[in-house]
């Protein structure tokens, strides 16, 4: 008895040290210990594709380092949304982040993020479409980086083979049904995308639907019906396949090694084909329209800086640096992305002619539905979609309809 | 042997307390850094993590001691076992992957195990010492590397169809293939659908004929990767064990005209249930908890019939923003693990009516007792010499 009474007055003494400890050292980590004039230094984590883009941005920040006096820490993650979140929990969240457009709606409905953009000087320069992606509750958050939408990938050399013609390049729903049939022989298919959302629902806008129209879910709307029935169409028919069928991990290895004549990705299958697969010949086009005209995605980040932060005035000079055009110009260069600011997608398009389908979409792209608590049900979505050949495409929708209106009711509530 | 000194242990005690007393302060400074550590590290994450369950914690400053955080009592466990929602489905769905993982990893680990150790311990057995690292290799690599070796393997043109390939066989595109096994042995035996009723929202919001689905094509990939890794631990676990049996009890077994089947079954197996039983306890608790293949593997179509709920813990957390669901699905998983200890312990247990279980055991430390007393040194009870 005693042994165990002498036990738990240690353990509880030992519990309390740790706890003790643990509230001591989250407060350690934060802004307490920051001296009240401007940051002397400050940290920011990146989601980074790679070395070069690592570089780019530390080079970035050590020219506005020369130039401002406060130094910049350039940690890129290796699980963005992971470290992320241990750092707001630690209370020692990096002063500026990349946040993606998937993660943002979740961080701003939970206060994390400082609303600094609309207080930026060229916040009126940047895409209408991505500030919106970045607003929460009509409050332009915080600024975008850079962004990406989708584009139709040609591979030049199947094309000429199979008989194709500038011409030929498809423009409407029509046009890329033939086109895709006449590119499929043997073990080559006309069209491949991963079986996503971020993919298939391009096809929901060009119908003219969507999964949310404002606050009003619509995934079950007519429009969307006929745009899977539009891609069932294309599945039924073999001219189109997923990537993992083609025994390819996505798009743009089902691209580069032959197997998809057509592919539907974002800018970033250039860098990606130039290193795997530096023979493929491609052109991209802008993605056809449907009946409802044209319509593709845009995927972006944002430069978040944590709310309520000491070091918050300071970050914001840095992001105003960085969402400049003259920098974004050089993150353009550095690693392929398109710059956030009209006018600097302007010269970006004139620069690299081979990638002005991708800005030309910006013009009507939208960005996929991410409120809080969607990012479930777009899963459960994408699932259908793996095996939506064959499938009933109103259920699929009615499920979406259903499990997207309890999400977006918990959001709100 | 317990009884012995329980009886005598009081005794000092009255007389020499404060060197006794000594001792134990002796003793607590010794274990003090173990306490710590294990106080620090494993101690108080519990006791926050169980804290962080009852909350609305959204992730933000520390769970204790803010302002922003409420107890909502068992709100994030109603949403993962009473609500109607989409988190309790995906629960639900990640329990009916998991318990199927369990079902098959843990026997076959097991059976495998005990072969192997089998097979390398015989006497008769050159390059002993080769086999048993070739075995137990596999449990030394990294599951993240071995898990990135099956991807390709098992890849739609990997090389395991390239070889059914040539035995005129056409495999399955593993990793893509989301299909339950039996589901598909019910499509040959020509019950494609449900049943009706069967596709009615259940138990966890899964339907019954989803929880008989059983193991996805890519969990059997998963299956044969769990099995490939962790039996070269086991077999060295069983291997301690065999070799704790000595060789006269081998060689009694062949005199009272026993072959090597009857040996094993009668002889070898009874004496290895202590490891048995740690096999089986560390099996169920390392497969329930299964997560570093579920995490390689997201992105695969096949994915959402390899979800467990260690995985799905990870992803509310960080993904979703929902430490408190997170927390909440980490200690349901702890409960079940838990009674599955208790379980399997109770079952092997019971089968031991015959002298080696707990309650006999209570019976032999009387008769020992009774022993005692008379100052005769009899040889016990058959059973007891486990213990001893």
């Amino acid at each position: 008895m005693r042994h165990s009474k002498l036990g738990s007055v240690a353990l509880a003494g030992a519990l309390a040290l740790a706890l003790a400890s643990c509230s001591g050292g989250g407060a350690d980590g934060g802004a307490s210990d920051e001296p009240d004039a401007p940051a002397e230094s400050l940290t920011m984590l990146i989601g980074s594709s790679g070395e070069a883009e690592t570089t780019a941005v530390q080079a970035a920040a050590d020219a506005w380092a020369a130039e401002s006096g406060v130094d910049v820490e350039v940690i890129a993650a290796s699980d963005l949304n992971q470290e992320l979140a241990q750092g707001f929990a630690g209370d020692s969240a990096p002063d500026v982040f990349y946040m993606g457009w998937d993660q943002f709606q979740t961080y701003a409905s939970d206060g994390f993020l400082e609303p600094y953009a609309m207080d930026l000087e060229n916040a009126g320069e940047f895409y209408p479409a991505l500030v919106d992606t970045f607003s929460y509750e009509g409050e332009f958050i915080c600024a975008p980086k850079d962004f990406s939408t989708l584009g139709l990938v040609i591979n030049t050399q199947l094309w000429a083979d199979a008989g194709l013609t500038e011409a030929d390049i498809p423009t409407d729903w029509e046009s890329l049904q033939s086109a895709a049939e006449t590119l499929t022989s043997g073990d080559v298919v006309g069209l491949s995308m991963g079986a996503e959302y971020a993919r298939l629902g391009v096809f929901m806008e060009q119908a003219g639907g969507g999964l949310m129209d404002g606050d009003t879910v619509t995934a079950s709307s007519p429009e969307n019906v006929e745009a899977l029935e539009y891609v069932q169409g294309l599945l039924e028919a073999g001219t189109l396949k997923w990537p993992a069928d083609l025994g390819a991990g996505w798009g743009g290895e089902a691209f580069g090694n032959g197997s998809a004549a057509m592919v539907i990705e974002g800018p970033w299958i250039r860098g990606a084909l130039e290193n795997d697969f530096p023979d493929v010949e491609f052109e991209v086009v802008e993605l056809p329209a449907g009946p409802a005209g044209p319509g593709t995605f845009t995927f972006s980040n944002c430069w978040g800086i944590p709310e309520g932060q000491e070091t918050a005035d300071t970050a914001q000079e840095l992001v105003a640096f960085l969402t400049s055009d003259e920098q974004q110009l050089e993150f353009a260069e550095a690693f392929g992305v398109i710059p956030s600011t009209e006018s600097a997608a302007a010269t970006y398009a004139e620069t690299y002619p081979e990638n002005a389908a991708f800005v030309a979409g910006a013009d009507y792209a939208v960005s996929p539905v991410a409120f809080s608590g969607a990012a479930d049900v777009v899963g459960e979505f994408n699932n259908a979609i793996t095996t939506l050949q064959g499938a009933d495409a109103q259920a699929v929708l009615d499920q979406v309809q259903s499990q997207l209106e309890a999400a977006h009711q918990a959001s709100q509530g | 042997m317990a009884a012995v000194s329980t009886s005598t242990a009081p005794a000092p005690r009255s007389r020499r307390g404060s060197a006794r007393g000594g001792e134990a302060t002796a003793g607590w400074l010794f274990t003090l850094p173990a306490i710590l550590i294990i106080g620090v590290f494993l101690i108080a994450p519990i006791a926050l993590a169980l804290w962080v369950s009852f909350t609305d914690w959204n992730g933000r400053n520390s769970p204790l001691f803010n302002d922003n955080v409420e107890v909502v009592g068992l709100e994030n466990y109603a949403a993962i076992t009473t609500d109607q929602s989409l988190t309790r489905e995906l629960f639900g769905r990640s329990i009916r992957n998991t318990v199927f993982y369990v079902l098959l990893v843990v026997p076959l680990q097991t059976a495998l195990a005990l072969f192997l150790a089998v097979q390398v311990n015989r006497r008769m057995l050159k390059a002993k010492s080769f086999f048993r690292t070739a075995f137990y290799f596999p449990s030394v690599t990294s599951s993240i590397a071995i898990t990135g070796v099956f991807l390709f393997l098992f890849g739609a043109t990997g090389v395991v169809n390239r070889i059914l390939g040539a035995l005129s066989i056409n495999g399955p595109n593993w990793f893509a293939d989301p299909r339950g096994t039996i589901h598909v042995l019910l499509g040959r035996l020509g019950v494609e659908g449900p049943p009706p009723g069967w596709a009615e929202p259940g138990f966890l919001g899964v339907s019954a004929w989803e929880w008989i689905a059983g193991p996805s094509v890519a969990m059997c990939v998963l299956i044969i990767l769990a099995v490939f890794t962790t039996s070269g631990t086991f077999m060295l676990l069983f291997l301690a064990g065999l070799q704790n049996i000595g060789a006269e009890v081998g060689e009694a077994a062949v005199m009272d005209g026993a072959g090597p089947i009857r040996t094993f079954f009668s002889v070898t197996l009874p004496m290895l249930k202590p490891t048995l039983f740690t096999v089986l306890t560390l099996g169920l608790i390392g497969t329930w908890q299964v997560f570093d293949q579920i995490y390689l593997t997201r992105g695969t179509p096949a994915a959402p019939t390899l979800t467990s709920p260690a995985y799905l813990a990870f992803n509310q957390a960080f993904e979703d923003n929902e430490p408190g669901i997170a927390a909440a699905i980490a200690f349901v998983l702890f409960l079940i693990i838990i009674a599955m200890t208790l379980i399997q312990r109770w079952v092997l247990g019971e089968r031991d009516a015959d002298g080696m279980g707990r309650r006999p055991r209570r019976r032999d430390r009387r008769r020992l007792g009774r022993v005692a007393d008379a100052e005769v040194h009899a040889p016990g009870p058959t059973g007891a010499g486990g213990h001893l």
